[in-house]
């Protein structure tokens, strides 16, 4: 369970998060929604451990991580797939999945997950020894989740796993994120296809401007008016 | 010129050229990560000739057991000086790393002046490396071979790590994207850590065996492989090991050849490598391998 309580990120002069106070129960899809510049990457990369000017509580499972850097952070059991899949492009599919599991000794549980991943992106099995950066867009985000779940993680938060790909391969994303948490993994979903992902969350927030402005189940926000109008095109 | 002595030309080029490619290594490795050029670097070449010569007159050591022992010292130091004088400004504007690494590099050659003075000192050699065999009616220094081969174990141990550990793959991920690195959970200071141990340890090795090829010490005996290395790696694109080799290799091979054909050269001998460097910025600025120098985001 992640429980964030009044966090606060600055950027020299910016004050892109205002207070932000959110849960992630355990086994659950919530999502976080919000225009550009509302601050959910800035939520996600707090949460992370890459943002250092930040106050306030983030409490993983009961002890307080917002002091911890990255490399800690995922061993703790939380780790990010980044806005922009910044996958590795002179690296391989395999090479991309092994740096996933960095944080990892366990070589057998590193095998089967490998196999696991191929599985679950057939696509990314075939080009396994391809280098990422000859990837179309949608299987370089295929291998930005593939790579995020090498790490093993209790929590895995998608920033924006959807963006730029076509119709089709945005529903194939949604299944997977289904998929996952089906399998016990806890997500933490940053979107800008709202109604897709107040869809698959169980929980979801809105972000504005630094602030929470509502929160509720998926189904709740859909039917919400000011979502309809702000984020569902009315 | 007979084939005898051509082939005498090719081993010193290659001997020269693999001494050079072991200190271009270390250049484009730290680049290749911090984007930084490491002036200090060309230290770790003088130091690991002088830690040998103090393991030889001072604790009587053999010289293998010296030499095993002065790359080791040198790559810790290498790794010391990137915790004091570089991590620290991993966060700064990049030139501060650069003037840092200006200021190590002075600090380093003056505490060389001071604790093995200024005089040049000469150079124990082992007796097997200068006795000429005759190797199909060709002369041949052992040291020309010698020098070659364990320069070529060193680069095979380099690309083993680089290409088929962990920390090699780790290694890769930083050149091109720290923070998605970091993210993954790569231990990102480690690496940068290891990254000078090994490149200090490989400017070791070539200033230890730069020593028996030239058997000299002085604490500014760095400077000038140092900068001819650098130019290599510039060459070769820096940013790239293969490139690193190649760059050296070919600097190697231009000096010897160049005074073996024009004697009248001879004394112009460390312009080369500037020319060198004046055309590659002219006609081809990211070098044979080099990818083009975008900044990092
Ligand atoms: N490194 C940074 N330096 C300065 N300002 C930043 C930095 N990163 C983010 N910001 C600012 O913080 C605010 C929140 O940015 P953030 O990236 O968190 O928004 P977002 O909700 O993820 O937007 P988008 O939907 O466009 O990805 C913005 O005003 C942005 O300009
Ligand atoms: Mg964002």
């Amino acid at each position: 369970m992640l429980e964030i309580r009044d966090l606060h990120v600055h950027y020299g002069g910016i004050h892109a998060l205002k207070g932000v106070s959110l849960d992630v129960p355990k086994g659950s899809i919530v999502t976080l929604i919000g225009a550009n510049g509302a601050g959910k990457s800035s939520t996600l990369r707090a949460i992370s451990g890459l943002v250092k000017n930040k106050r306030g509580r983030i409490s993983w499972n009961g002890t307080d991580i917002s002091s911890k850097n990255p490399v800690d952070i995922v061993k703790s059991g939380i780790v990010m797939s980044p806005e922009g899949r910044r996958i590795f492009a002179h690296l391989s599919v395999l090479e991309n999945l092994r740096l996933g599991a960095y944080s990892r000794s366990d070589e057998a549980g590193i095998a089967k997950d490998i196999d696991w991943v191929f599985e679950l992106f057939p696509r990314l099995s075939e080009r396994r020894n391809q280098k990422g950066g000859t990837l179309s867009g949608g299987e370089q985000q295929m291998l930005a989740v593939g790579r995020a779940l090498m790490a093993a993680p209790e929590l895995v938060m998608l920033d924006e796993p959807s963006l730029g790909l076509a119709p089709l391969i945005v529903k194939e994303v949604f299944d997977i994120i289904r998929m996952i948490n089906s399998k016990g993994m806890t997500v933490l979903l940053v979107e800008q296809n709202a109604y897709a992902a107040l869809k698959v969350a169980h929980q979801a927030y809105v972000l504005e401007v630094g602030t929470i402005t509502l929160s509720g189940t998926g189904e709740a926000l859909i039917a919400d008016d000011r979502v309809r109008e702000a984020y569902l095109g009315g | 010129m007979n084939s005898a002595t051509f082939i005498q030309h090719m081993l010193n080029s290659l001997t020269l050229g693999s001494l050079y490619a072991l200190v271009a290594i270390g250049y484009t490795m730290v680049y290749g990560i911090l984007r930084l050029i490491n002036f200090a670097h060309s230290e770790m070449f003088m130091l690991g000739a002088y830690f040998v010569f103090w393991g030889i007159t001072l604790a009587n050591l053999p010289w293998p057991v010296a030499m095993v022992i002065a790359i080791v010292v040198t790559a810790t130091l290498g790794v010391v000086v990137d915790q004091v004088a570089y991590r620290p400004l991993r966060d700064a504007p990049r030139i501060s790393a650069l003037i840092s690494s200006i200021g190590v590099s002075f600090f380093l050659q003056n505490v060389a002046i001071v604790f093995f003075q200024a005089i040049p000192r000469e150079v124990y050699r082992p007796q097997w490396l200068e006795n000429p065999i005759i190797m199909g009616g060709v002369r041949v220094l052992p040291l020309t071979l010698f020098v070659p081969l364990l320069s070529l174990a060193l680069m095979l141990g380099l690309i083993w790590i680089v290409y088929r550990t962990k920390a090699g793959l780790g290694m890769r991920a930083i050149s091109k994207d720290i923070e998605t690195s970091y993210l993954m959970g790569v231990p990102v200071n480690r690496i940068i850590a290891l990254t000078f141990g090994i490149g200090s340890a490989l400017a070791a090795a070539s200033g230890i065996m730069w020593a028996l090829r030239y058997p000299q010490l002085q604490p500014i005996m760095g400077t000038i492989p140092g900068f001819k290395a650098f130019i290599a790696a510039v060459f070769g694109g820096i940013g790239s090991i293969q490139g690193a080799v190649i760059g050296g290799l070919a600097l190697g091979f231009i000096e010897i050849m160049t005074v073996a054909f024009f004697p009248d050269l001879a004394g112009y001998r460390d312009a080369f490598a500037f020319v060198l460097l004046i055309a590659v910025l002219m006609f081809k600025p990211t070098g044979l391998l080099g990818e083009r120098l975008e900044d990092k985001v």
